[in-house]
């Protein structure tokens, strides 16, 4: 069959991949919540939930289906965009999270543009300049960055600008519904540091790293013995070859940035869908916690099937050998 | 630079003296970086705390000593929290359970996931492709979510805290595992072993397993500095140990919002979380500068 | 005015950066324009050092300290970096050893071709069109705008290197550094890059050092021949001169260790190790190894000595070298005559298949006991995959292989621990058949264990036995392999096939990864064992030189298929098949190269 072939053939495998690693980690999701040993209605509701109560929530979660059924249910509301009922405020779950998405989804954006360059250039920069005192420091400071947990970072973010220390910056973010994040800069401030601050680091030790190799490989030292000037070794010769691993951690980055806000927005108390996980989880909100994680396992998938399609592009040794 | 130079040489005029086993090499080599010594100051100091603390807590880590978020004074050193309990006593009380949580996870994690990794990368084909598009299932959820996930169903249980940290290490560590793997497997010392019929397992753990133990031991490390900040930023979600404990990610939860009036019960655990990290991650970053340095300096061909 | 030389190097030293331990040091030599002068060494000679240091380029780690690179009379080593960078790739080129590895995979050919003339300010893009597609015509590759599109990876080997050679001449360099561009390369493919370089450097006048350990093929290309050894260049003289009538005992034992087509000399290598950088003893670097050493060669490093017309050594004992006749060589051993015998393995009807791809196509051979048969051919002929399925590691194969007349198993976990035990092989690459986390006991123990259950004292008795066949001590066992030289590694890794007590030992390029020095030890071990042992020896190969050594009958593949064999002699001599005479004829040899000079 010819469309298996090619680069077309390459992206048509890539999403059927991509589909059934989705329908796995929704499979995933849906056992772990909703048909795990034991009586979820009983756990949703606690020790001291009348019989009535718990037939009633039993009746509406469909778990007196067989689980199959139940999955089955479930897996074609959402594919149909029906992702049920939140069971905490009655709402649809898509109008709970919808709003949650447009602040996640600006909050990690803005991170991301932010995070991304400024990662790629630190690591390039560090690899051009290897072993300098800018490379040592750079390794150091990252070093310990990329170590420390989100919450440590914020918070330490919090003390130091938004509380004890200066009062800069609002420490959480106070919203209203239905305004869009970009009406709060201030409140975004500490958010998307922290999350930068997370980031950055482990972007740009892995650039280095894939930045060194290509300084050492033979192709760039021919290129020296040819007499190129450096800028031109840098930039025509070692780039491109960096460019390839710089998309995967970039995809790496922002599906790292997902798990990023859960934390985060739990710290500044910013209304995404990562505070938004952690109330439903306190709250037991399984329909709300199911489409949550389906969302961001679907980001991953996504951002991974994008980066290999990148890479793709910009190696001629895999491209031409897709035709 | 010069100081792979130097290892390099050094390493050449091993040659007359029986050799010292590679383990050994790797141990040196990690020791005689100067990161490694500050990464095991900073650790040995956290552990300690967390681990002789608490026959130095002044009172009991549940006992009302004074009103809340009082100030500190001579009495309460660090003052009080938001339940008017001793900050001192509970900081110091508090460490075991992130140390205990995040290292077993780790271990278990690591554990299979090598096993998973060196298995995949020894049998290719259909075998490897299925446990690792398992893997890449699995690694399609951040670690804090996936522990979220069962957190909602199964509730606040330390064994799951252990037992999803652990799941989430699995792959991460089976892709590195794997990935080391794959160029060792290849080696003719694994054919030749595979010629003469040693088992399988025999070629996995015997030949395989000791060429991968630098990459591993660096992700070890990695893992571990990870997993203390999921464990710690589970608890401080409120998922992780529940109140009346003493536990540093707890704490920062209990009184984040006290952060304007009594800033200590947040501080203290969070300066402590932090170096912990930074300590462990120093130590992981020695043993992968020290086994790199050793490649370069023993493959001395041409 | 002109000068005699269009490169001059005056007392070259590179050092280790930081511990100031010299890689080579004191190197001087001059090249005529026009002129190709060798510079051969084994391994860690820094051979490769001198040809990167002759552009002002170190390798990172390493630092020139001294000395002077003139190109057309002025020192590059002197100028600073900008000004370095328009001699580099202009009037000094570069063509390195793996030009797989040296193209840019991300750039297309013709980009990579115009950069080198346009980076140098070369004329407008349709004037350097035009030199690109004359440099193309040159080394007789194509140059169409089809061409010139592609990427490194959809060229073969050899048109990747032509196209490096292409972009060295394309300035008009007038010097021109080429590093072993032949390796990896079959010996037809070779013998055309040498005869285009030789072609290019002789029209253009270009002066050129050509880094090789290969001295049949630098006897054959070059007017002049300097020598190196641990970093030095212990001799110097024309090529003719410095085979026949060497002043340096270092240079006569390479030049004996060398296996000839004719077969007409034993193989004799040199015992001990080359000394690493750091490691350098005082006085005389070979004087360890050298059987003219006396007291004053370990006191200090020989001066430079004149022996001839533009012939020097550094030896205080050349007089007595050069008063020892050149032909006094030992004339090679008899081999075992040919037993009528069963036939130990007999290989009948084999296809074999990699993937989808067919590399064997219905072979046939046969091994008796205490014969060697040498199975030889280019790379990608199929040899390896063959001894493969004799020795059980490849399983995709039809057709039979029987053993002492017992058809065997495919694939050896489903042959019976006795098959395993009496078929074994030896890998091409030591540097990859041992576990570099084991030591050499516990490489040899494994074996003992496995077949015979002998471990402790009984298992160390047998391991020693084995280590003495080849020549190695007892005290081996407690090292790593990375302690060990190229040869030890290899003649441990046959020491770990013997303690099996095999009888068909199958042995994969076991001496190309290694110096000539070394090799002929490994020759010398096999034929004992052959002969003492009666063990049956299959020798896979691609140097056809060896073989007269070695090997009683020969097999020689071309694309999957055994395209002649017979007794060796017979073979060698009269060859039937057309493959067989190009073969021959392209393989380079030193005896050949040095009768055509004269």
């Amino acid at each position: 069959m010819r469309i298996w072939h090619g680069i077309t053939g390459f992206v048509i495998r890539r999403l059927l991949l991509g589909v059934v690693t989705l329908f796995i980690a929704s499979v995933i999701i849906f056992a772990a919540t909703q048909a795990l040993p034991g009586d979820a209605a009983r756990s949703i509701l606690g020790r001291g939930a009348t019989p009535e109560s718990l037939a009633n929530l039993r009746e509406q979660l469909g778990l007196n289906e067989p689980v199959v059924e139940q999955y089955l249910d479930w897996i074609g509301g959402v594919l149909s965009g029906d992702l049920g009922t939140s069971l905490a405020s009655s709402l649809p779950v898509t109008e709970v999270i919808g709003d949650r998405i447009v602040y996640s989804a600006f909050l990690m954006l803005l991170a991301a543009a932010i995070s991304v360059p400024l990662g790629i250039l630190l690591g390039a920069v560090s690899a051009r300049r290897r072993d300098s005192v800018f490379d040592q420091t750079t390794s150091i400071l990252t070093l310990g960055l990329a170590a420390l947990p989100e919450f440590v970072v914020g918070i330490t973010l919090a003390v130091l600008f938004a509380t004890t220390v200066f009062e800069w910056f609002p420490a959480v973010a106070v919203t209203e519904p239905g305004v869009g994040p970009w009406n709060y800069p201030m409140e975004l401030i500490l958010p998307v540091a922290t999350l930068v601050i997370a980031v950055v680091p482990y972007t740009a030790r892995i650039m280095r790293a894939s930045m060194v190799e290509v300084l050492e490989s033979d192709y760039v030292e021919m290129a020296r013995l040819k007499g190129m000037p450096e800028r031109l070794v840098l930039w025509r010769h070692a780039v491109p070859n960096g460019l390839a691993p710089t998309f995967q951690v970039t995809a790496l980055n922002l599906a790292y940035l997902a798990g990023g806000i859960v934390v985060v927005e739990a710290v500044f108390n910013y209304p995404g869908i990562g505070l938004g996980l952690v109330e439903a989880v306190a709250a037991r909100d399984m329909p709300v916690v199911q489409a949550i994680a389906l969302l961001i396992a679907a980001l991953y998938v996504l951002l991974n099937l994008l980066a290999d399609l990148a890479t793709i592009l910009v190696s001629p040794r895999l491209r031409t050998s897709l035709r | 630079m010069t100081e792979f130079t130097a290892d390099a040489a050094a390493a050449e005029t091993l040659g007359a003296r029986p050799g010292r086993a590679p383990w050994r090499v790797l141990v040196g080599a990690t020791w005689r970086q100067g990161r490694t010594k500050v990464g095991v100051a900073i650790t040995l100091a956290i552990v300690a705390i967390a681990v002789i603390g608490p026959f130095f807590a002044p009172y009991s880590p549940t006992e009302f000593v004074a009103p809340p978020f009082s100030s500190p004074s001579s009495d309460v050193w660090f003052g009080a929290d938001n339940l008017g309990r001793d900050v001192l006593s509970r900081f110091l009380w508090g460490g075991r359970s992130v140390l205990v949580l995040s290292g077993l996870a780790t271990l278990f994690g690591f554990v299979i996931g090598a096993i998973v990794g060196l298995v995949a990368a020894y049998s290719r084909g259909k075998l490897d492709d299925l446990l690792m598009r398992t893997m890449d299932v699995v690694l399609a959820f951040p670690q804090i979510v996936f522990a979220l996930i069962l957190a909602a169903t199964v509730g606040p249980k330390l064994w799951l805290l252990v037992v999803a940290v652990a799941l989430t290490t699995v792959p991460r560590v089976a892709r590195v595992a794997r990935g080391a793997a794959v160029e060792v497997v290849e080696r003719d010392f694994v054919r030749a072993a595979d010629a003469i019929g040693v088992p399988r397992w025999r070629i996995l753990f015997g030949e395989v397993l000791p060429n991968v133990t630098g990459p591993l031991v660096v992700e070890a490390s990695l893992r571990l500095s990870f997993n203390i900040a999921v464990i710690a930023g589970l608890s401080f979600l409120g998922f992780g140990l529940q109140p009346p404990s003493a536990d540093w990610g707890l704490m920062i939860n209990e009184n984040k919002n006290g952060l304007t009036i009594q800033p200590w019960p947040v501080v203290l655990p969070v300066i402590a979380i932090g170096l912990l990290t930074i300590g462990t991650s120093l130590i992981g970053d020695g043993f992968a500068r020290a086994s790199s340095g050793i490649e370069r300096g023993g493959g001395e061909r041409g | 005015m002109t000068l005699p030389f269009a490169l001059s190097v005056e007392n070259l030293g590179v050092e280790l950066e930081g511990v100031a331990v010299d890689i080579v040091d004191d190197v001087t030599f001059q090249v005529a324009p026009g002129e190709v002068l060798g510079l051969v060494g084994e391994s860690g000679s820094g051979k490769t050092t001198v040809g990167l240091a002759v552009l002002g380029h170190t390798r990172r780690g390493a630092r020139i300290a001294r000395g002077k690179v003139r190109v057309e009379g002025a020192d590059i080593l002197a100028l600073p970096t900008h000004a370095r960078q328009r001699v580099r790739g202009r009037l000094v080129t570069y063509v390195p050893q793996d030009p797989a590895s040296a193209l840019n995979p991300a750039l297309r050919i013709g980009r990579q071709l115009d950069e080198t003339l346009s980076e140098h300010g070369f004329g407008t893009a349709a004037e350097r069109r035009e030199r690109v597609v004359e440099a193309l015509g040159e080394v007789l590759l194509p140059s169409g705008s089809d061409f010139l599109r592609r990427y490194p990876h959809q060229l073969s080997g050899g048109q990747q290197q032509r196209v490096a050679l292409a972009m060295a001449f394309a300035n008009r360099p007038r010097v021109i550094v080429l590093d072993e561009p032949t390796t990896g390369l079959d010996v037809t493919t070779q013998a055309h890059v040498l005869e285009t370089v030789r072609d290019l450097c002789a029209a253009h006048g270009v002066a050129a050092v050509y880094v090789s350990h290969d001295l049949a093929v630098v006897a054959t290309l070059a007017n002049r021949v300097a020598v190196m050894y641990g970093g030095r260049v212990v001799e110097v003289g024309q090529t003719g001169v410095l085979f026949h009538a060497a002043a340096h005992p270092y240079t006569r034992r390479l030049v004996e260790a060398i296996p000839e087509l004719s077969g007409a000399h034993a193989l004799v290598g040199i015992p001990g190790t080359a000394p690493r950088p750091g490691q350098r003893p005082q006085g005389c670097y070979f004087a360890p190894r050298c059987a003219y050493a006396q007291d004053e060669c370990l006191a200090s490093f020989p001066p430079v000595a004149a022996v001839g017309s533009g012939h020097e050594v550094r030896c205080f004992r050349h007089a007595a070298v050069l008063a020892e006749s050149v032909a006094a060589r030992p004339a090679a051993s008899a081999r075992p005559a040919i037993e009528v015998a069963d036939a130990l393995v007999a290989v009948q009807g084999v296809n074999a298949s990699h993937g989808e791809r067919q590399v064997l196509f219905d072979v046939g051979l046969v091994v008796r006991p205490g014969e060697c048969v040498a199975l030889v051919g280019e790379s990608g002929s199929g040899k390896t995959t063959l001894a493969r399925c004799i020795a059980g590691l490849h399983a995709d194969y039809a057709g039979e292989i029987a053993f002492r007349g017992t058809a065997l198993q495919p694939g050896s976990r489903s042959r019976d621990a006795e098959l395993r035990r009496t078929i074994q092989y030896v890998f091409q690459s030591p540097y990859s058949s041992l576990n570099p986390r084991k030591t050499i006991g516990q490489i040899i123990g494994q074996p003992l264990r496995l077949f015979f259950g002998a471990g402790g004292a009984d298992g160390r008795r047998r391991a020693v036995e084995a280590l003495e066949r080849v020549q190695l001590g007892p005290s081996v066992l407690d090292r790593y392999p990375h302690q060990l030289s190229g040869g030890e590694r290899q003649r441990a890794a046959i020491a770990r096939s013997l303690v099996a007590e095999p009888q068909l030992l199958v042995c994969d390029e076991v001496t190309s990864a290694l110096d000539v020095s070394v090799q002929a030890a490994i020759v010398d071990v096999l034929a004992e064992l052959q002969r003492e042992l009666r063990i049956g020896l299959l020798f896979v190969t691609h140097n056809l030189a060896l073989i007269r050594t070695i090997s009683q009958e020969v097999a020689v593949m071309s694309e999957g298929r055994i395209v002649e064999q017979g007794l060796v002699d017979i073979v060698l001599d009269d060859p039937q098949a057309a493959y067989t005479r190009k073969l021959l004829s392209d393989t380079p040899s030193l005896e050949a190269a040095l009768a055509a000079a004269g």
